[in-house]
């Protein structure tokens, strides 16, 4: 309970915020925010020992689902955008889900990222999907009104920002479900959880579903905020970062990805503007010092004090 | 004797050149308590294994109520109500220990867990606490269980074979690795639990003054044959018996004491 007034009180605040904050700044949260909503899906996975280095298959489907849905069909409109990324991505992962819920570990790492490769090296060879350069999107239109300019760049962030909330408060509710709490000891003992009568991979695949899910509705989101996409959104790299941020923010609380993202890319864009040639150097860094300060990620800052708060 | 509830024909198993399982043949009626004993690689787990659908046997089949269950893997064959407990603890480390029985609770409500409802809920938190009060471990409700003491481990992990509804229940050496005073103890708190419920039991053990105090009968494996199966007064008396099992463990015993 505790939680959900928490995130319901972040996105109060962030919407607030939206009009009265830098444009700059509501960029960097859009996307920060479209991101994290694929990294909450990798949450919800790790937590069940799916760690995947191809959340990029899921982001660039659903981007591509968008993008593709607006140029060839005429689809403007920012929901139904997002709505249809989704739903390819959850299509799509729940077709390889079938086959990827039989591998654990690094095989299970390796295969989902040879996935996304698969996906990347398609979209560069095919002309008609734009190949390297992708192609750009228009402005997104809401309920048949199209907004342009600031006023219209608020509407995407405030989708965004209610988008990811939204999912993280769902997915609290999730990891503290039956098939949830079953994907923690999943991690542990599978066996154990066949002799108590449960499926491990019916629980394995809905976990699975449910990451290609947010991460193709991040994707889309992504498509509509940055009005372009490219093969770069299911490159390994792209993946790789969402494994970074997962540990980075730790994958104790739905919040952690949501503080963790608007942290990286915060991080990066300032490392970006003041040091263009040693940016990666500085994320690395920072990377270093979490891994050896704060072992559980960012979120342990918070965890640790509300244990300290408790013991008191 | 009545219709059995789980009948065992002509089991074989052979991993390599060694025979693990060699045309075994039981059959348990319902509520029956029955204690296997046997050397050391006697086939005893091996046996337990392919009953609960872990090992598939070579040949020789499994019937439940007098259904063939030979084919069913682990979670269909739970689900019949054959649950099973493991000689080395088998819990969820990353869990607390209340959470490894909420978790049981879960499994053995749902072969699918919903994913859009709360875990813990008042009535499952009772439920559980309820259990963890039984086997006399609350204390350490809140703690991992690699924390929980050797017993407490074993106890925790027959008390979450025992959630749910069982018709038998298999115990793999349920008192290995605990003190000699605590055995008698856990096997009063389990037998009590397992006589409320009227299920069946098999128990695999090495101490034959357990056996001999909870099991009307006992069945003796030696190289994967059964060599001896009746009331404790005649199994643990026969020769055989004593040449391979009773004998073996003397001899066992007496070799861990020199080295």
């Amino acid at each position: 309970m505790r939680t959900l007034a928490a995130l319901g009180a972040l996105l109060a605040a962030l919407l607030v915020a939206g009009p009265l904050i830098p444009s700059w700044l509501v960029f960097l949260l859009t996307v920060a925010f479209a991101k994290a909503l694929v990294v909450l899906g990798l949450l919800v996975m790790m937590r069940a020992g799916l760690v995947s280095f191809g959340q990029g298959l899921y982001y660039g489907l659903g981007a591509y689902a968008a993008g593709l849905a607006t140029n060839f069909l005429g689809i403007t409109d920012a929901l139904a955008l997002v709505a249809l990324g989704g739903l390819v991505s959850a299509i799509a992962g729940y077709v390889l889900g079938l086959v990827m819920v039989r591998y654990r570990e690094i095989f299970f790492a390796m295969l989902s990222l040879a996935l996304s490769m698969i996906l990347y090296g398609i979209l560069v060879r095919s002309v008609a999907l734009g190949s390297t350069d992708g192609f750009n999107l228009p402005q997104p239109s809401f309920f048949g009104f199209s907004v342009n300019g600031p006023a219209g760049r608020l509407l995407v962030y405030a989708l965004t920002v209610v988008m990811a909330t939204g999912t993280a408060m769902m997915l609290h509710r999730f990891i503290n479900s039956p098939a949830g709490v079953v994907g923690e000891a999943i991690l542990t003992n599978e066996i154990r959880v066949e002799y108590l009568g449960t499926s491990v991979t019916s629980v394995l695949h809905l976990t699975y579903v449910i990451g290609a899910t947010t991460a193709g509705l991040g994707g889309a989101l992504i498509a509509i905020a940055a009005g372009h996409i490219d093969p770069d959104l299911a490159y390994w790299t792209t993946s790789g970062e969402f494994v970074f941020v997962a540990i980075l923010s730790g994958i104790g609380h739905v919040a952690a990805p949501l503080l963790g993202m608007a942290v990286f890319e915060a991080i990066r864009s300032f490392a970006f503007q003041y040091s263009p040639y040693t940016w990666q150097m500085v994320v690395g860094i920072s990377m270093l010092a979490v891994i050896l300060f704060l072992p559980s990620g960012l979120w342990s800052l918070f965890a640790q004090r509300r244990r300290a708060r408790g013991a008191a | 004797m009545n219709a059995p509830l789980i009948a065992t024909r002509g089991l074989y198993k052979r991993f390599g050149a060694v025979v693990a399982v060699d045309n075994v043949t039981v059959e348990i009626a319902p509520g029956e308590t029955v204690g296997i004993i046997g050397a050391n690689g006697a086939g005893k787990t091996t046996f337990v294994n392919i009953v609960t659908g872990y090992l598939k046997p070579d040949e020789g089949a499994i019937l439940f109520g007098g259904v063939d269950i030979t084919p069913m893997s682990p979670r269909e064959v739970t689900r019949l109500g054959i649950r099973r407990s493991f000689q080395m603890a088998q819990l969820f480390p990353n869990l607390s220990v209340r959470d490894n029985v909420l978790v049981a609770l879960a499994c053995a409500e749902q072969a699918r867990p919903t994913p859009t409802t709360i875990l813990r809920t008042p009535a499952r938190l009772t439920q559980a606490n309820r259990i963890l009060a039984r086997l006399d471990i609350e204390d350490f409700a809140d703690r991992l269980t690699p924390e929980l003491p050797q017993g407490q481990r074993k106890l925790l992990d027959i008390a979450l074979a025992m959630v749910g509804r069982s018709a038998v229940l298999l115990l793999d050496e349920p008192t290995s690795g605990i003190s000699a005073d605590e055995k008698l103890q856990l096997m009063d708190l389990v037998m009590r639990a397992v006589a409320a419920e009227g299920a069946a039991v098999l128990f695999v053990e090495h101490d034959m003054e357990v056996v001999e105090r909870y099991a009307p009968r006992v069945i003796a494996f030696y190289e994967g044959r059964v060599i001896a199966d009746g009331a404790p007064a005649v199994v643990l008396v026969d020769a055989d018996v004593r040449r391979y099992v009773v004998g073996a463990q003397l001899h066992r015993r007496v070799e861990g004491v020199r080295t």
